[in-house]
């Protein structure tokens, strides 16, 4: 690249200044937000005892760090939101392998899964603390519930629409239903698995947090609810921002996993 | 010499709640091993339907194929059909999709492998054999498609169409093209076509069906008297346009 027309370089460099102004707006937004709130509650515009501040969040952030409190409540709700997202996962691909190779057995059930998808899941709650008890099963359970119906649904949906032909070839192959499924459908099937899978990360955070509020003694979910009880407001809003974090991480991971995923299936190994 | 395969009174309906439709009246034909024979007829008439039927895919319900003497429920005879679209796999390589068939017929051998290998050498695929199909122009992907049909090496091939989605000219070359292949092959092969002039150009015999539900108007011997009988050629000769107008004649006064 020795010539670059001038007009290419204008081109690029209003390019370099949207994704300038782009990053730089984010900043000041975050930063701007942070300084508002912090002078607010040294002036006492706004009473820092109900709305806390920046600088007490931090403060509380470090003292449960030296305690190493929350970690283990980091912990607590991450554990939980990964294995009940691993078991949605499993549980809906095999589901939906189950309901694809019986038009029976779908049409049967279309009706109980439409319902369950519709029910708020966090009305399940309770019910899970009686059958299993205040424990972290009901936690993971309930983080299940809030993912699993849509995610049958989905990818049931996703199965169906797979080109019939693509089938047909199958079978001039000789091959049987089994062969549609190994060879066709799971392998067509991946990238709406994954992008399944990231709207299914994000449920289960919700509800793995809808089971702590009612049936914990440490995760995130569980201090948000006792903070407010005893209001310790500025460990509500820390644990409210290491949600938002977890969240992003956790999102962001499986990003990473569907980029590795088309890298390899597009650029063609030689 | 004896048929290798032969259809008598061969009728099939298909069945939806609106009623029945009948796709084939008493289909009867015979094709000699190594025969070429294409099929035209007006679209929608039921031509698919017969290569299905032959494929196994669809059962027929009153009528008797027979495959090399066998009924072709108990036949043996290995039949390979080739669809419209190529249907490669994007999740595959080239060379991973022409395994498709030996995969699932669990043929996968070193001595199989080397047979896809030497027909990819052979049909100048060799260094796409690591590509995706999306990087392959149209053609190439037919001819992959080929490859997939033929690594299963079948007695009877059946065509579906199988150049109807390329555009003209790249119809042209890849229709002559795997023409020869499969000639050069000795196939006995089963052409359905709405294009006349490939038809005339490929088959040794031409059997024009009537509007649905489809029966045999008229079977039309294909003879060039070419020294060397290639498609192209075919397209030069003058009998070509003679056998073009007799069937484009015989296909509209079913009309």
């Amino acid at each position: 690249m020795t010539d670059i027309s001038p007009e290419q370089i204008r081109y690029l460099n209003q390019i370099k200044r949207h994704v300038y102004i782009v990053r730089t707006a984010r900043i000041f937004i975050l930063f701007g937000f942070l300084i508002l709130w912090e002078l607010a509650a040294d002036t006492g515009i706004i009473d820092s005892f109900i709305f806390s501040s920046p600088s007490k969040i931090v403060r509380c952030f470090r003292e449960m760090v030296s305690d190493h409190t929350i970690f283990f409540h980091i912990w607590t709700t991450l554990y939980e939101t990964i294995i009940s997202f691993l078991l949605v996962t499993a549980f809906s691909i095999l589901a939906a392998v189950l309901l694809w190779s019986s038009v029976k057995l779908s049409e049967i059930l279309d009706p109980y899964l439409v319902v369950l998808n519709s029910l708020p899941k966090s009305a399940l709650a309770p019910l899970l603390i009686v059958w299993l008890g205040a424990n972290s099963k009901t936690i993971i359970v309930a983080g299940m519930s809030v993912a699993i119906f849509g995610s049958i649904l989905n990818l049931y949906t996703e199965f169906k629409t797979v080109d019939p032909e693509k089938i047909k070839l199958i079978y001039t192959l000789h091959g049987t239903k089994r062969h549609a499924l190994t060879k066709v459908i799971l392998p067509g099937s991946v990238p709406a698995i994954i992008s399944n899978m990231k709207v299914n990360i994000g449920l289960c955070l919700v509800g793995v947090i809808i089971g702590e509020f009612l049936a914990a003694r440490n995760g995130l979910g569980y201090l948000i609810i006792y903070s407010s009880q005893v209001f310790k407001m500025d460990w509500l809003l820390m644990s409210i921002l290491l949600l938002c974090i977890m969240a992003m991480g956790l999102y962001a991971l499986i990003s990473l996993a569907e980029k590795w995923y088309l890298k390899r299936n597009n650029s063609g190994i030689r | 010499m004896e048929p290798v395969l032969e259809l008598s009174n061969v009728n099939y309906a298909y069945h939806t709640m609106d009623g029945e439709t009948k796709a084939l009246n008493d289909i009867s034909f015979s094709v000699a091993p190594g025969e070429f024979v294409a099929f035209v007829g007006p679209s929608g008439c039921g031509k698919s339907t017969l290569l299905s039927i032959l494929s196994g895919l669809l059962k027929t319900e009153t009528g008797q194929i027979r495959v090399n003497g066998k009924d072709l429920k108990d036949s043996t005879t290995n039949i390979g059909y080739m669809l419209q679209h190529d249907h490669l796999f994007e999740w595959r390589t080239i060379y991973h999709n022409v395994l498709l068939g030996l995969e699932i017929q669990h043929m996968l051998t070193a001595r199989t492998r080397a047979k896809a290998e030497e027909l990819l050498e052979l049909y100048g695929l060799k260094p796409f054999a690591d590509s995706r199909p999306s990087e392959l122009s149209g053609g190439m992907r037919q001819r992959a498609a080929l490859i997939r049909t033929l690594v299963l090496e079948p007695d009877i091939l059946l065509l579906d169409e199988p150049f109807s989605a390329l555009d003209y000219q790249t119809r042209l070359s890849v229709g002559d093209d795997i023409g020869q292949i499969i000639r050069n092959a000795h196939k006995t092969a089963l052409l359905v076509t709405h294009d006349l002039s490939e038809a005339v150009s490929l088959a040794d015999r031409v059997i024009i069906l009537t509007k649905r539900p489809a029966s045999v108007a008229r079977i039309v011997p294909i003879t060039f008297s070419l020294e060397d009988d290639t498609p192209m050629h075919r397209r030069d000769a003058p009998e070509f346009k003679t056998y073009f107008n007799l069937i484009w004649k015989e296909l509209n006064k079913n009309d």
